[in-house]
């Protein structure tokens, strides 16, 4: 569990970290919080030739709530968004602090990086569900005389396993969620406290409360765990729905029929398919009562 | 105030809790080497050739060796012999020549300046292996057409533990139920992994064979592994000097002779340089002793009371790839020790040992016991349902009584006769269950569990073992300056060995010098008092002498006693676990919400010692019901190589464990009365739980399989009949008709 040989690099600015990244080639990786590519290099699954360091990089450390919307700087920690007092977050994307309790353990939260988990992809991330179905931006600098910046949507961003549409020498900057949701939550099974989820189902619901008895408006769930990206739900004809457990857990069972989930060590494609209804319902009940 | 039964601060702690602990791996030596392991990366193949040049060229690389290096044939040998069973056809090389049969066998050893280079040499070793196909299945392994592991078949050992006539009593029998239950792969996982340095001693001008060897590391049995490492590498066992150091726990797994134990010191011979190795933890878990794994099928035979008239059990013991050092202890434990405190008339117990292309298996605490117990408490609840009886009341009507003990079994194990001592079953079951009871065990199991959610009780009484070093001979001084000396061969795995023996050895030294300073001061013995190693004259105090000088006025000068210890039969110690908790029937998630261990030890020399070493045993009890498992898949590639994978439990898995430490039966078998204390927290763990599970999920069986994972569980709850969660509220958890049964 020693790394393979590696070249290290300190960057101190934006730009200088996206030249270095240009110059270095694509087997070089920026390390910010370091929470997964580190027990990847000592496993030596991940064998960069390079790191760039961005960790002493100013200014990307940041929760900024305001009429456009929540942008939070790509070196912000998970802890930062668990323990925000800022009403405005809270107010409009309250669910990105409520969530941030099922990453890992407490020196994860404390050291992993917003950006970080956004860049590394992993399908089952709260972050990256949570990205999809608030409709977030990724701020992408990217290297050049004047060097340049570019946002790409959360949804197209998720290409594939540990995949993203960055490009070898661009880094986030910033993720951008222009959209607020008050009625959003995230509902995860993991076997322990902070293990990576099994299934994680992330849902906002919008509810004419107008109506006797409540009726939706609309929902949107992402799941993760059941494929290489964020998956989507076609959440079907739902407006008019009355908001209740019947109709979430309808939603759920849509869901599992969606899927096609992988044969992982923790449960058969079955489980999976279960245990995404069982959550998707969940996190719809507890979107609801947002 | 007597010290023994004292809870004394640990005399440990001051130094390890302020990181003074000196670990293996914290012991250094000038110039040493670091060794890397290369590892088969397949679990089944002929081995065409190892090629080391391109290893051997690498940065800070010094020597690249296989097996072509060693001297030939070495195997690792077993040390518990038992029942007459040869197993040299199945013993592990040092390293492997001509196949490789598991996943993470050593097949060549790098070493190199420091670990890094050592590692990036280990990755260019180029091993060519033809593979061929991998038996992972102990059932299909012990067919008689199975593809062979060994020219000598698959099954090690194959024999049956027993006495009386099992077949006329099933015939008689008006009852009789039958569960069969898998027992997943599971390991201890120490702090520490293993870590050896060795250290060549320098003879004239230089190091040599002749010099000798310091080995640091060598924790649990240094005595024992000292002597196989002088025969395998031909030199005076006294020319080797094994130094016991500070051990992050042992477990059963860490501190058996591996055949690391003789390549680092082998390497160190060899090359005359200090050699270290420290395992990680990937390696850890494909390296280590794995144990558990088995499949047991249980059967017993009642009277329509619920009277046991026998019991029968098969069980198939999945020992991985060779026999080491404990050889067949684990499945002959199991069965031996399956009829457990129970009436039992008859008793056929057959065990087969399994090889098959994974990690090799040894102990792990409370071998046998943990499986054995999990099968047979299962049982009994399915038989109590079956019969109509309340599950508490079916152990009552079961457990010997006092009157009955000592109770022998026609039946050998450890090589020793089963004499259960003494005690009171019955009445540690009914005190475990009125406390469970004080305690709102039971009004919480029946506390409205939550949405999707049901809550189950868990009731299994175990029978452990302990107390068979088979002998130990101590030394105790005390000096001219006061100074107390006590030497033990026992080793200290974190256990708290040291303040132990500490207590036992003032009690001891107390009356000794009490009587030698009632000579000198002239005073009756019952007028002393003894402080801070000085002895004085109760209202007196100018009369008065230290210790120091009471020793050196005793003749010859200085305390000084020699013990000797033997022991033919081993103590059993006895309890009873409950365990409370909640099936999140969407999810498949279990979360024990309360414990209670109830643990008959004869005599608690440091009851707060007992009680941390039993509730420790709970947490790896509950990692093996419910998280744990070391998973192969079907081309016998490990898939528990990391702490993500090979689950165990947090604070956060793990509930409050209530502990009662009972001290009514003291030991006959040795002067202090101590009955074990460290496998009583484990022991009923995985039969507890299993036994909630069941009761929450209102199955009509068993559960089927160890460890109780999500998916398993999950499973259970849709194939349950009559399981709503709505419809069940925990079961009963009273104090069982004791008085009745007696």
């Amino acid at each position: 569990m020693k790394p393979a040989p590696f070249r290290y690099h300190l960057a101190g600015t934006v730009p200088e970290a996206v030249s270095m990244l240009a110059e270095l080639g694509e087997d070089a990786k920026i390390l910010a919080g370091g929470q997964s590519l580190v027990p990847m290099m000592t496993l030596r699954l991940a064998r960069p030739s390079d790191l760039v360091d961005i960790t002493r990089i100013s200014g990307l450390s940041y929760l900024r709530a305001g009429l456009d919307g929540l942008r939070i700087g790509a070196l912000t920690t998970h802890r930062m968004v668990e323990t925000t007092r800022d009403p405005a977050v809270l107010a409009g994307f309250g669910v990105l602090a409520r969530a941030a309790r099922w990453i890992g353990h407490y020196p994860i939260r404390a050291r992993g990086t917003f950006g970080g988990s956004i860049a590394h992809a992993d399908a089952t991330s709260e972050w990256c569900l949570l990205a999809v179905l608030l409709d977030a931006q990724v701020v992408l600098a990217g290297p050049g005389a004047t060097p340049r910046e570019r946002t790409v949507p959360a949804a197209e961003f998720f290409c594939g396993l540990f995949t993203t549409a960055a490009e070898p020498a661009e880094m986030i900057t910033e993720i951008w969620f222009p959209r607020p949701s008050r009625s959003a939550a995230l509902a995860e099974f993991a076997p322990r406290q902070g293990d990576f989820a099994v299934v994680a189902a992330a849902a906002s619901v919008d509810i004419d409360s107008r109506e006797r008895g409540a009726a939706c408006r609309s929902v949107r769930v992402v799941v993760g765990g059941v494929g290489s990206v964020p998956f989507v739900v076609d959440t079907g004809a739902v407006a008019g729905l009355p908001a209740s457990a019947s109709t979430w857990r309808e939603v759920g069972e849509l869901a599992a029929s969606q899927i096609d989930p992988p044969e992982y060590a923790d449960g058969d494609a079955a489980y999976r398919r279960r245990l995404t209804a069982t959550l998707v319902a969940r996190a719809l009940d507890e979107a609801s009562r947002q | 105030m007597s010290w023994v039964g004292a809870r004394v601060p640990r005399t440990e702690d001051a130094r390890l809790l302020r990181g003074r602990g000196r670990f293996a791996d914290d012991v250094t030596a000038p110039g040493q080497l670091w060794a890397r392991v290369v590892r088969s990366p397949v679990a089944h193949g002929r081995l065409r050739s190892v090629d080391a040049a391109a290893a051997a060229r690498s940065p800070g690389v010094t020597a690249v060796l296989t097996a072509a290096c060693l001297p030939a044939g070495l195997a690792i040998p077993v040390r518990l012999a038992l029942q007459g069973i040869d197993l040299s056809s199945y013993l592990q090389p040092v390293l492997a020549a001509g196949v490789v049969r598991y996943v993470g066998e050593p097949v060549a050893v790098v070493v190199a300046d420091d670990p890094y280079a050592a590692e990036d040499g280990a990755e260019l070793v180029d091993v060519d292996i033809d593979e061929l196909p991998a038996t992972l299945d102990a059932k299909l392994a012990s067919a008689a057409d199975a593809p062979r592991l060994f020219a000598a078949g698959n099954v090690a050992a194959d024999f049956t533990l027993g006495y009386g006539d099992t077949d006329a009593a099933f015939a008689a029998a008006a009852h009789v139920s039958e569960i069969e239950i898998q027992i997943g792969r599971h390991t201890g996982v120490p702090l520490e992994p293993r870590a050896l340095l060795a250290v060549p001693r320098w003879a004239g001008g230089g190091p040599d064979r002749d010099g000798g060897l310091d080995i640091y590391g060598m924790t649990k049995v240094p005595v024992f592994n000292r002597d196989v490492l002088a025969r395998m590498l031909a030199v005076p066992a006294g020319r080797i000097r094994a130094h016991a150091v500070d051990a992050g726990g042992g477990f059963g797994v860490r501190g058996e002779f591996y055949p690391e134990d003789f390549l680092i010191p082998w390497l160190a011979v060899t090359l005359r340089r200090p050699v270290k190795w420290a395992e990680d933890r990937a390696e850890h878990l494909v390296a280590v002793n794995h144990s558990r794994q088995q499949s047991l099928t249980l059967a017993a035979a009642f009277e329509a009371d619920g009277r046991i008239l026998a019991l029968r059990a098969d069980v198939l013991h999945d020992n991985g790839a060779y026999c080491r050092t404990h050889g067949i202890t684990v499945p002959e434990l199991t069965v031996a020790m399956l009829p457990g405190p129970y009436r039992v008339p008859a008793y056929a117990g057959r065990i087969r040992v399994v090889l098959t292309n994974k990690t090799p298996c040894g102990t792990y605490r409370a071998p046998g016991r943990f499986e054995g117990t999990t099968a047979r408490e299962q049982l009994l609840d399915v038989a109590a349902d079956q019969l109509g009886i309340d599950r508490v009341e079916l152990r009552m009507r079961n457990l010997l009584r006092s009157s009955e003990l000592p109770h022998r079994r026609a039946l050998s194990t450890l090589g020793t006769d089963v004499v259960l001592d003494a005690g009171d079953y019955q009445g540690l079951l009914a005190t475990a269950m009125a406390e469970a009871d004080r305690l709102g065990l039971a009004s919480q199991a029946r506390l409205p569990p939550g949405p999707d959610r049901s809550r189950g009780v868990g009731v299994a009484m175990f029978l452990e073992k302990s107390g068979l070093g088979p002998q130990e001979t101590a030394d105790i001084e005390l000096d001219e300056t006061g100074a107390i000396r006590v030497l033990a061969g026992g080793t200290s795995l974190g256990q708290g060995i040291q303040t132990v023996l500490a207590q036992i050895a003032a009690e001891a030294l107390r009356a000794r010098v009490t009587q030698v300073a009632s000579e000198i001061l002239e005073a009756a013995e019952d007028d002393l008092v003894l402080d801070h190693g000085t002895v004085s004259v109760r209202g007196d105090p100018e009369s008065r002498i230290t210790f120091g000088a009471a020793a050196a006025a005793a003749s010859p000068p200085g305390l000084r006693a020699r013990g000797r210890f033997d022991v033919s039969h081993m103590t059993y110690p006895y309890g009873a676990h409950v365990a409370v908790v909640e099936v999140d029937h969407g999810t498949g998630q279990v979360r024990v919400l309360r414990y209670l261990v109830a643990y008959e030890v004869g005599r608690a020399v440091n009851p707060a010692l007992v009680e941390d070493q039993l509730r420790g045993g709970v947490a790896q009890g509950i990692g093996g019901a419910l998280l744990e498992e070391l998973r192969y898949d079907e081309a016998g590639q490990p898939q528990a190589t990391t702490f993500i994978e090979y689950r165990m439990p947090t604070a956060v898995e793990v509930p409050p464990v209530d502990v009662l430490v009972c001290e009514q039966a003291p030991a006959p078998g040795n002067p202090l009365g101590v009955r074990g204390a460290g496998e009583g927290g484990i022991s009923a763990a995985g039969a507890a739980v299993a036994c909630a599970v069941r009761d929450a999920l209102g199955l009509a069986g068993g559960v089927g399989a160890l460890p109780l994972t999500p998916a398993r569980v999950r499973g259970l709850a849709e194939s349950a009949t009559g399981s709503s969660p709505a419809n069940r509220a925990g079961s009963q958890v009273r104090p069982a008709s004791y008085e009745e049964s007696r």
